[in-house]
């Protein structure tokens, strides 16, 4: 009963919202990664760009809403899910043809093109803040919980809770299969694999026939389904504020440089070494070896290796220490 | 035709430049118009411009001065943007008084490197650091907001007197949030509370899983969120109920917020919390003036916004002089007995009554009464979430 219920207070607090943290900053980092090995320069702007969808897939959340429309016990987000990204395709092939082509036909330096990126961000950021404002906004309806704490106890009489949100199950499943159907569209499918030809080599892959305004088009719209899905899973899991996506930038770009920054199987990895060494390092684990162990050894402090101010410090640790060690990533570049 | 033009011009010109010579005097409102409290400063502005216009528009400061507004963004956590505006303010704009910062932490960056130098009179009507009460200052800093010493030790009435004992702390790790964590901490163990965790959470960030499951592995009856509603003090109560840590809370006045209701309702039944307040007669008469100025009365720090443009200004009035260095010294007088109590909408009043030579008690919005560095001596307003909407409880 003691084991279950320190395994229950685990899950709850530390392996559940890792798996969930991992799978937003896994597909995040793939976005990072997709224009890191297509387009060949380090998106800034990615975070907004979530933002910016997300806030799209709001907008229609609360227009749908007015007309009633609902998902049932699911987050009518879902519904509003794929005009978001539509929208966020419209904005980003914008962006492409008055910023990014200019530079890219002028076959520009990657720093550059990564403080373009900047320059973009910047703009994104206040864009969202002018239509949307900065505060915190909330488009989560349908159930919010699977189960609650409260009702998982009264269940099984565990004295420990475990609450299992809707967010969590939808965002690891909507995961699994948008980083499933990806990896097929660039492995099997002859656009995923002209992508690949141009990431690995630009001329050869031009002289083979592939064009070049296509491949960077194609990658605009993934990058654009997989910020806008990657966006709005976090939003609902979380909450919304444009600011906060700001923020993610920093896990995102640590998850695709531990992963390989071009590879996207590792960058999934990445993105799950980060979110579990975030939350794991930081963990108290008062609690949970207040169950397991016997009395006589139970501990009186809090068991916690780094107080959670250090988080952060953690993404920087192991970014750290993958560029010291494994320039490449721990996973390798999918480039030689 | 084109010569008329050219008149016209000229005269316009002409006219905006003499006012500028000598009818104005311009104030500089700092705030935090972004960042993590940009959801309450526009009331805060609003409210110490109400107390501006409320005096431009009697014409009785210094023999019918108009004073005008000047608003720059203090952001709240970037002390090198705030001392940049705030430097702008006085070198460019050239104001003869500050009416802000708001938080902590640029309040006293400002302090020190823009308004000593300078000798320009600062008063904050939300820096809440008890830190702000022995900085050296030149006694140009003043606040009337009251120091969070204060404010720990009516936390710590408020939670025994509900016989809650043991409670987790999460604070924002910054000037306001460590100041308040520890005056709370001194106050609750001296009244024999048990603190089972005091730790730091920082601003902004999108995910407090890791804090919370930190909170909820030290347990206690309550958790208290010493931070600011906007940027990470409600990821924290989000997450803490998500997973079932905690239910029930208590907030301090940077938590305060309307969206509270909203975001949370009941979700949150039965927390506590307190901010500054008071129930004096000067409460509901800026209540009266707010709603006819569009500005919500009851938002964090808008009284106190409008209580220090207002001192700014009668302090003037007494030294007969716009100058920092002249008026600095008349605050205190003004602020505090003896003299007739001056409530808010009464601005005008009391410019005629200092002009004839008379004293005055200002009270206003907040009750204001300063106390030894120039700091308000603070009045709380208790509150508790009730079928999720935040009810008033008493004042302390």
């Amino acid at each position: 009963m003691d084991f279950l219920n320190a395994i229950i207070a685990l899950s709850n607090f530390a392996l559940l919202p890792a798996i969930a943290y991992g799978s937003q900053l896994a597909l995040g980092a793939l976005g990072v990664t997709m224009i890191y090995g297509i387009l060949r320069f380090s998106n800034f702007a990615h975070g907004d760009t979530m933002a910016f969808g997300t806030m799209c897939v709001i907008l229609i959340t609360w227009y749908m809403q007015s007309l009633g429309i609902d998902f049932g016990p699911l987050p009518t987000a879902l519904l509003a899910l794929p005009f978001g990204i539509l929208c966020c395709i419209a904005f980003l092939l914008l962006v492409d043809r008055a910023v990014y082509r200019f530079y890219r036909a002028q076959k520009a330096n990657p720093v550059i093109l990564m403080i373009v990126s900047m320059g973009v961000m910047f703009i994104l950021h206040g864009l969202v803040r002018l239509i949307l404002g900065p505060g915190d906004q909330r488009f989560d309806d349908g159930s919010r919980f699977v189960m609650t704490a409260r009702e998982f106890k009264q269940w099984t009489g565990f004295s420990e809770g475990l609450a299992v949100k809707t967010s969590h199950g939808i965002t690891i499943l909507t995961a699994i299969a948008v980083v499933a159907a990806l990896l097929w569209f660039l492995n099997k499918t002859r656009t995923g694999k002209s992508m690949r030809a141009y990431s690995d080599n630009e001329d050869l892959a031009l002289l083979s026939g592939v064009s070049p305004d296509r491949v960077v088009a194609i990658t605009w719209i993934i990058v654009a389904a997989l910020a806008t899905i990657a966006g709005t899973l976090y939003g609902l899991d979380k909450s919304y504020k444009p600011f906060t996506y700001f923020s993610l930038l920093l896990p995102i770009f640590a998850s695709a440089i531990v992963g390989g920054l071009g590879n996207p199987l590792g960058v999934i990895a990445g993105g799950f070494v980060i979110a579990f060494s975030e939350i794991f390092v930081t963990y108290a684990w008062k609690k949970v070896l207040g169950y397991i162990l016997p009395e006589y050894l139970k501990p009186e402090g809090l068991v916690q290796l780094l107080s959670t101010d250090y988080k952060f410090a953690v993404s920087f640790l192991i970014l750290l220490a993958v560029l010291l060690l494994r320039p490449t990533g721990l996973f390798g570049e999918n480039r030689s | 035709m084109k010569n008329m033009l050219m008149a016209c011009t000229a005269l316009i010109f002409g006219a905006g430049t003499a006012l500028a010579d000598g009818h104005e005097i311009k104030l500089g409102v700092i705030l935090g118009y972004t960042g993590p409290i940009e959801s309450l400063t526009p009331h805060m502005a609003g409210g110490a411009e109400l107390a501006i216009a409320e005096v431009s528009d009697s014409g009785k400061l210094l023999g019918g001065k108009t004073v005008i507004p000047v608003r720059a963004d203090s952001t709240c956590i970037d002390s090198s943007a705030a001392t940049a505006a705030a430097e702008r303010l006085i070198t460019a704009d050239g104001i003869k008084g500050i009416m802000g910062a708001d938080c902590s932490g640029v309040t006293g960056a400002i302090l020190t490197n823009i308004a000593l130098p300078n000798g320009m009179v600062m008063i904050s009507p939300s820096a809440t650091s008890p830190g702000l009460s022995t900085v050296e200052d030149n006694d140009l800093f003043f606040r009337t907001a009251p120091s969070d010493a204060r404010q720990g030790a009516v936390m710590t009435e408020i939670l025994m007197e509900q016989g809650i004992t043991e409670v987790a702390v999460s604070y924002v790790n910054n000037d306001y949030g460590k100041g308040l964590s520890d005056s709370f901490a001194s106050a609750f163990d001296a009244a024999g509370g048990t603190i089972t965790i005091n730790a730091a959470h920082e601003d902004e960030k999108a995910d407090y899983t890791s804090e919370v499951a930190a909170l909820a592995a030290a347990g206690g009856q309550r958790l208290l969120v010493l931070g600011y509603y906007g940027s990470g003090g409600s990821g924290i109560i989000r997450a803490a109920i998500d997973s079932g840590a905690f239910d029930t809370f208590h907030l301090p006045d940077g938590m305060i917020a309307e969206d509270i209701e909203e975001n949370f309702g009941t979700e949150i039944e039965g927390s506590t919390g307190q901010v500054p307040g008071t129930d004096s007669p000067g409460a509901a008469k800026f209540a009266e003036l707010a709603a006819a100025g569009n500005v919500n009365p009851i938002s964090p720090f808008t009284a106190e916004s409008y209580d220090a443009a207002a001192l700014i200004m009668l302090a003037m009035q007494a030294a007969g002089s716009a100058e920092p260095g002249d008026y600095k010294d008349k605050v205190f007088e003004v602020a505090n007995a003896p003299g007739e109590k001056i409530f808010p909408g009464e601005l005008g009043k009391a410019l005629d009554i200092i002009a004839e030579g008379g004293n005055v008690d200002y009270v206003g919005a907040s009750s204001v009464e300063l106390i030894g560095p120039g700091e308000s001596s603070g009045n709380y307003r208790q509150i508790e979430i009730r079928n999720g909407k935040i009810e008033t409880v008493q004042f302390r």
